[in-house]
C-alpha cells in the first residue's frame, strides 16, 4: 500500500504530522511538487474492508476516534478545578483522520467570517479578532479542494453564499424526506433552504464510485470510497508519486529542535512503542486543534522553555467548541431517514450575527437524522417517553422511521481561558501527559443556541410535526457533547505577540516549522470547519513549496 | 432515475470494471447479518442467565412482537461481559446481588427473579431503575435488540424489523413518504 519507505536515518524534505483533512492535502501537494515526505499518523491505516456497518463498533464505541482507554482526556469547566477524565474532544484517529468518519458537510465560510471583529466591534473578555486573510485569499483554494476531493452541491442555491469562481464539481445528493419537509417549512417561513454541499460523491468521480445511500456516513468509514476523505482522494495520489511514505501507528511525542532553534525532525513511538527519530528539513504539523497544541507544549527545550513556537504564550489557548443545538420532530408518515446521507437541506438565513438579537452570534440550521437504530433507542426519544418496558419499545418502533432532527451549528467565541494544556497528573498509555481541556461557554454562545432552538421549533412546527422536543443546552455539564471541531489553539495573525503562526501557517518563532489545521482558526464561523481547514492547507502548501524551492526553508 | 431498478442504477453509476469490487465491498459491509446464533454461555451460570434474561425481557418485552428474548439478549450480554464490557462484570455481579437481597426482603421465600410474576418483576425493577446497574443492563439490552447481529443479539434482525430499519445498505430515492409525494 505504501509506495516508498524512507530510512529513519535519512533526512527527508518534510515530515507531516497527522494525515487528516490538512495533513492528507499537505502530503499530496508536497509530494507532487517533488519533495520527499514522511507522514506520521497516530492511528492505523484502514481500507475499505475495515469499514463495515457495525453500529456497536463504530457508533457506540466510536472505533474511528481517539480512545480514552489509551489516550485519556481530562476536562474542567474553570481554571482552578481539578480536571476529571472525560472525552471532551473527539478526533479521527487513522490515516485520513476525521475525514474518514465525518458527516461530510462541506461549507465555505462567508466573507464576513474573516472580519467579524471589524463588523461587530470588541466583545469584552474575549479574543474576538479579524483573520489576517480575507475570503478572496482563500476562494481559489476552496475551489481546488472541492475539485480534488469531490464535493456535491448546487452553486447559487444559497443566497447568503460568498462568490464562487466555479460551480461544485458534482450535482447535489438526492433529497430525503427530512429535506423535503424542511424545504416546505422554511419556504413557508420566508427562509432560503438549499441543497447541502457535502464531500460525498453524487456521481462517479475520478475513478471513485458514487454514493449508494447506505445511510451510514457519520462515525462510519465509507466502504464504497464515496465519502471524499483524504484517505481515498489525495493520499493515494501522494503515494503514487513514490516520494511520500504514510507511516501509520506513529505517535509523535516531540518535535526535535537544535541549539539554533530550528526543527530537526520528530520523535515518535512506533507500533511497538519504541522511540524513533525521523529527521526532516521541515516539519508541518497537521495533528488537529488539540493534538497540535499538545505536541507543541510537549516539545519544550532549552530554547523553547514554554513549548515550541510559543513565545506569544498562545499555544493551546482560544480553543473554540463544536457548538450547536438540536430539536427533533415526529411526523405522521415514515421518513425512513436511515436511508441516504445524513443532511440534504439547510438554511443560512440566521448565519450572520445581528446586534438586534442582543448578543453576538449566529448559526446555520440543517435537517438531518444522524441516529442509528440502537443509538436512537438509547438517546433519540423525547424525555416524556418511559425508558423501558412495552410503552418504550412501542415508542422506539413508532419514532425511529418518523423522526427528523434540526441541528444548529453555532458560533463559539475565542477566549484565552478556554484552552488545551498538559494534565499535571493523568498520563496516556505511552506515558505522555493527557490533553487537559478547560472550557466554558461564553454567555453569547449560550444565548445564540437558545435563540436558535426557538427557530428550530418554529420550523418543525411549520413542517407539521405532531410533536417537537429539544435537547437541553444548560447546564453545560452534563449536557455538553464532545467537541469534534477543534479550532483556535494556534491562531494565525501577523503580530507574533498575538498569534502563533503567520497567514500561511508558518510558526512565527521557528523558521522551518509550519502548523496547518483547525488550530489556525481565529474565529469559529458557524462550524463545519473541514472545507476551510483544507483550503488553508492548499494555500499553505503552495506557499511552502514556493519557499522550499527558493531555498528559504533550509 | 426512479424508473431504474436498484441494480441498473448502481451499475449505471459505475465504470463496469469497478462493479465486482463494489459488490464485494457491499457484501462485506453486510456480512454481519448472516452470523451470530451461539447458544452457549461463557460468563453466566444457568440460573443467573435466567434472571438476566428475565430483566432484559421486562426492558424490551415480546408482547407485541419480537423483543429482547427473541433477539437473544442474554447471549449478547454474556458475550459482551467476556469481551468489550469485561470491565462491567463487577457491576453486574454487585447489581444482581443487590437485586436478590431486595427480592428476598420484599418477597420472602421467592425462588428467583425469573420466577416472579411480571408485576413483581416490574415493581422490583422500578425500585432500581436509577442505579448504574440498571442503566448498563438497559443499554446492553437495547444493543442486543438493535445492534449488529454478529455480537450474538438481534437474531435474524428481529429488532431491526420491528422498528422498520432495513440493513440492505443501498437505497434509491424516494426514501420515505414525504420525498415520494
Amino acid at each position: 500500500m505504501t509506495a516508498v519507505a524512507f530510512k529513519t536515518s535519512e533526512t527527508v524534505d518534510f515530515v507531516v504530522i497527522g494525515s487528516g483533512a490538512a495533513g492528507g492535502v499537505m502530503a499530496k501537494e508536497l509530494a507532487v511538487a517533488g519533495f520527499s515526505v514522511v507522514v506520521l499518523e497516530q492511528g492505523p491505516y484502514l481500507t475499505a474492508k475495515d469499514f463495515t456497518h457495525d453500529e456497536i463498533k463504530f457508533a457506540v464505541h466510536n472505533a474511528l476516534t481517539n480512545d480514552p482507554a489509551h489516550q485519556p482526556v481530562t476536562y474542567r469547566q474553570h481554571e482552578g478545578e481539578v480536571a476529571k477524565p472525560f472525552k471532551a474532544i473527539e478526533y479521527g484517529r487513522q490515516v485520513g483522520g476525521g475525514t474518514v468518519h465525518f458527516t461530510g458537510n462541506y461549507w465555505r465560510f462567508h466573507e464576513s467570517d474573516f472580519h467579524e471583529r471589524s463588523l461587530h466591534g470588541t466583545i469584552a473578555g474575549t479574543s474576538f479578532a479579524d483573520w489576517p486573510i480575507r475570503y478572496a485569499d482563500l476562494e481559489p483554494y476552496y475551489t481546488k479542494a472541492e475539485e480534488e476531493l469531490g464535493v456535491s452541491g448546487l452553486a447559487g442555491a444559497n443566497p447568503f453564499d460568498a462568490p464562487r469562481s466555479k460551480p461544485y464539481p458534482l450535482p447535489p445528493m438526492p433529497v430525503k424526506s427530512s429535506g423535503v419537509l424542511f424545504e416546505r417549512a422554511t419556504t413557508k417561513l420566508g427562509l432560503h433552504p438549499y441543497p447541502a454541499p457535502v464531500a460525498i460523491l453524487s456521481q462517479p468521480y475520478r475513478g471513485r464510485a458514487a454514493c449508494v445511500n447506505c445511510g451510514m456516513c457519520e462515525l462510519f468509514g465509507c466502504e464504497m470510497g464515496a465519502k471524499s476523505s483524504t484517505l481515498v482522494s489525495v493520499i493515494p495520489i501522494a503515494e503514487k508519486t513514490g516520494r511520500c511514505e504514510i507511516r501509520p501507528n506513529s505517535y509523535v511525542r516531540k518535535i526535535e529542535t537544535d541549539a539554533r532553534g530550528r526543527v530537526t525532525g520528530a520523535i515518535y513511538f512506533d507500533a511497538q512503542r519504541q522511540e524513533v527519530l525521523q529527521r526532516a528539513r521541515v516539519v508541518v504539523l497537521c495533528a488537529n486543534g488539540v493534538e497540535s497544541a499538545k505536541l507543541l507544549l510537549l516539545s519544550k527545550s532549552q530554547h523553547f522553555p514554554h513549548g515550541l513556537a510559543n513565545s506569544s504564550g498562545l499555544v493551546g489557548k482560544n480553543l473554540m467548541w463544536d457548538s450547536g443545538s438540536e430539536s427533533s420532530g415526529l411526523f405522521e408518515q415514515p421518513l425512513n431517514e436511515f436511508k441516504g446521507i445524513q443532511v440534504t437541506r439547510l438554511i443560512q438565513d440566521y448565519y450572520a450575527a445581528d446586534p438586534r438579537r442582543g448578543f453576538y452570534g449566529g448559526g446555520a440550521i440543517d435537517a438531518r437524522f444522524d441516529f442509528y437504530p440502537a443509538g436512537f433507542a438509547l438517546s433519540g426519544l423525547p424525555d416524556d417517553i418511559p425508558k423501558w418496558g412495552l410503552e418504550y419499545k412501542k415508542a422506539v418502533g413508532q419514532y425511529f422511521t418518523r423522526t427528523m432532527t434540526l441541528l444548529s451549528h453555532t458560533t463559539s467565541l475565542p477566549l484565552e481561558k478556554n484552552n488545551v494544556s498538559l494534565d499535571p497528573t493523568m498520563k496516556d498509555a505511552w506515558g505522555l501527559p493527557a490533553a487537559r481541556i478547560t472550557f466554558d461557554m461564553h454567555p453569547d454562545d449560550i444565548a445564540t443556541m437558545r435563540w436558535l432552538v426557538a427557530r428550530e421549533r418554529e420550523i418543525l412546527e411549520a413542517a407539521g410535526a405532531t410533536k417537537v422536543w429539544s435537547a437541553p443546552i444548560e447546564p453545560i455539564e452534563p449536557n455538553m457533547m464532545p467537541s469534534r471541531h477543534l479550532m483556535g489553539t494556534c491562531r494565525m495573525g501577523t503580530d507574533p505577540r498575538k498569534s502563533v503562526v503567520d497567514p500561511f501557517g508558518h510558526a512565527h518563532d521557528v523558521p522551518n516549522l509550519f502548523i496547518v489545521d483547525g488550530s489556525n482558526f481565529v474565529t469559529s464561523a458557524r462550524q463545519q470547519p473541514t472545507a476551510t481547514i483544507q483550503a488553508l492547507a492548499y494555500r499553505a502548501a503552495e506557499h511552502i513549496v514556493r519557499k522550499a524551492r527558493a531555498g528559504e526553508l533550509g | 432515475m426512479p424508473n431504474l431498478t436498484r441494480r441498473d442504477w448502481i451499475l449505471g453509476s459505475l465504470a463496469a470494471s469497478a462493479w465486482p469490487a463494489i459488490a464485494a465491498a457491499q457484501q462485506h459491509a453486510h456480512q454481519a447479518v448472516a452470523s451470530g446464533s451461539a447458544t452457549a454461555l461463557e460468563h453466566f451460570d444457568a440460573s443467573t442467565a435466567r434472571d438476566v434474561a428475565a430483566i432484559a425481557t421486562r426492558i424490551i418485552p415480546s408482547d407485541d412482537g419480537p423483543g429482547a428474548m427473541d433477539a437473544g439478549a442474554v447471549y449478547f450480554i454474556d458475550r459482551a461481559l467476556m469481551t468489550f464490557a469485561a470491565d462491567q462484570r463487577a457491576l453486574y455481579a454487585h447489581g444482581l446481588t443487590e437485586l436478590r437481597a431486595r427480592r428476598e426482603k420484599l418477597l420472602p421465600g421467592s425462588a428467583s427473579f425469573a420466577d416472579l410474576t411480571v408485576g413483581q418483576q416490574m415493581s422490583l425493577l422500578r425500585s432500581i431503575e436509577t442505579t448504574d446497574f440498571f442503566a448498563v443492563v438497559r443499554e446492553h439490552t437495547v444493543l442486543a435488540w438493535l445492534g449488529s447481529p454478529e455480537y450474538g443479539g438481534n437474531r435474524g434482525g428481529v429488532g431491526w424489523k420491528y422498528i422498520g430499519f432495513d440493513d440492505r445498505g443501498f437505497f434509491t430515492p424516494p426514501f420515505g413518504f414525504y420525498d415520494a409525494s
